[in-house]
């Protein structure tokens, strides 16, 4: 008889570790206004390197809600109005930002040095972080996402564009995959979405 | 030579008189602002242009001594892909507006002969099919600028 009781205890503290996994992860429904991705794409994970040249991961994130977006530096228009809206939104969620980065991940390793995507992102916004690195990595986090990017043809001078997926990725600060945007959707609802996930993210 | 010289002055009047003016004549150019980028990165150029001609006047180009190089582009999304096309030319209708902004048509400005910094007034030639052009001055605006400010 005393097996049992104990064995009761040990289901019941399994499915309360659960339910309270359950309550504060991924899983967790919140009204989000902006496409809501939760459970339906991977945690965010990469390997790349920073704009200070230092080699990072996904889990170096973890305890900030990412918003990841592909790009390249000699973009000229889509890209910066992108970057200045998400400014923006930084902007309008006031010091609750400082528990956000904006992740920007070039497209264009070959001319996006951390270097240059240091004094890019910094342009921008000081909680906006530029990584690049091996071609084969950033593919490979590109296709986790079922995002895209060609190189179109290269102009006489051998300069060329990057056509490039459009779409912003938003991660609680699990690494959770929670909302897909785009840059055409409003910014009042990805205001929105963000104080969601920073206001739940600040109880935990 | 004389009445060469005569021939070309008449055949100008000519040209003059018939269109009335040129297309660069009857555009206004307002909002004209462009984003200045860190290092030699190419830069976007917008502005809105008013056309009060009863022709439509077609925008071609542009240049500048700061440039090496400018291009009229236009931005993008299909599919939930942003591309970036060059394009010929961008109508101002009649009586009607053109109108170059973040996302749309842009003058993509490219290898800036000394570094411009926001706050900077640029300006810039619009160029027309008929040739005419327009002297446009262009507010350099910070990377995280929305629009030509207030």
């Amino acid at each position: 008889m005393k097996p049992l009781p104990s064995l009761r205890l040990a289901l019941l503290l399994l499915l309360l570790a659960v339910i309270a996994l359950s309550g504060c992860d991924s899983s967790q429904k919140l009204p989000f206004r902006l496409t809501d991705v939760s459970g339906h794409m991977p945690d965010l994970d990469f390997k790349l390197t920073d704009d200070h040249g230092k080699a990072v991961t996904g889990a170096d994130y973890r305890g900030k809600v990412v918003v990841l977006y592909f790009g390249y530096t000699h973009c000229p228009d889509v890209c910066p109005l992108t970057l200045a809206q998400l400014h923006v939104v930084m902007q309008r969620l006031g010091p609750l930002a400082d528990k956000a980065r904006i992740l920007f991940v070039s497209v264009d390793p070959a001319r996006d040095t951390p270097a240059v995507m240091h004094t890019y992102v910094n342009a921008f916004d000081p909680r906006a972080i530029g990584l690049t690195g091996d071609a084969r990595d950033i593919e490979a986090l590109s296709k986790r996402y079922r995002s895209a990017y060609t190189r179109e043809p290269s102009g006489k001078d051998g300069s060329y564009e990057v056509s490039h997926s459009s779409a912003i990725y938003v991660f609680d600060n699990k690494g959770g995959a929670r909302v897909l945007a785009t840059p055409a959707d409003s910014q009042d609802d990805l205001v929105h979405d963000l104080h969601l996930l920073l206001d739940t993210g600040t109880q935990s | 030579m004389k009445s060469h010289t005569l021939l070309f002055l008449l055949a100008g009047l000519m040209v003059a008189s018939s269109t009335n003016a040129t297309e660069a004549a009857h555009v206004q150019a307002s909002h004209a602002w462009l984003r200045v980028l860190p290092g030699d990165l190419p830069a976007g150029a917008y502005v809105m242009l008013e056309n009060d001609g009863d022709q439509p006047a077609v925008l071609s180009g542009a240049s500048s001594p700061l440039y090496a190089d400018v291009m009229l582009h236009k931005s993008s999304s299909d599919g939930g892909m942003s591309r970036m096309a060059m394009v010929d030319s961008l109508s101002v209708p009649a009586h009607g507006k053109a109108i170059l902004a973040p996302a749309g048509y842009h003058l993509m400005l490219m290898k800036a002969t000394h570094p411009v910094k926001p706050g900077d007034t640029i300006t810039l030639n619009l160029k027309f099919a008929d040739g005419s052009t327009l002297a446009t001055n262009f507010l350099a605006r910070p990377a995280n600028a929305m629009d030509s400010g207030p």
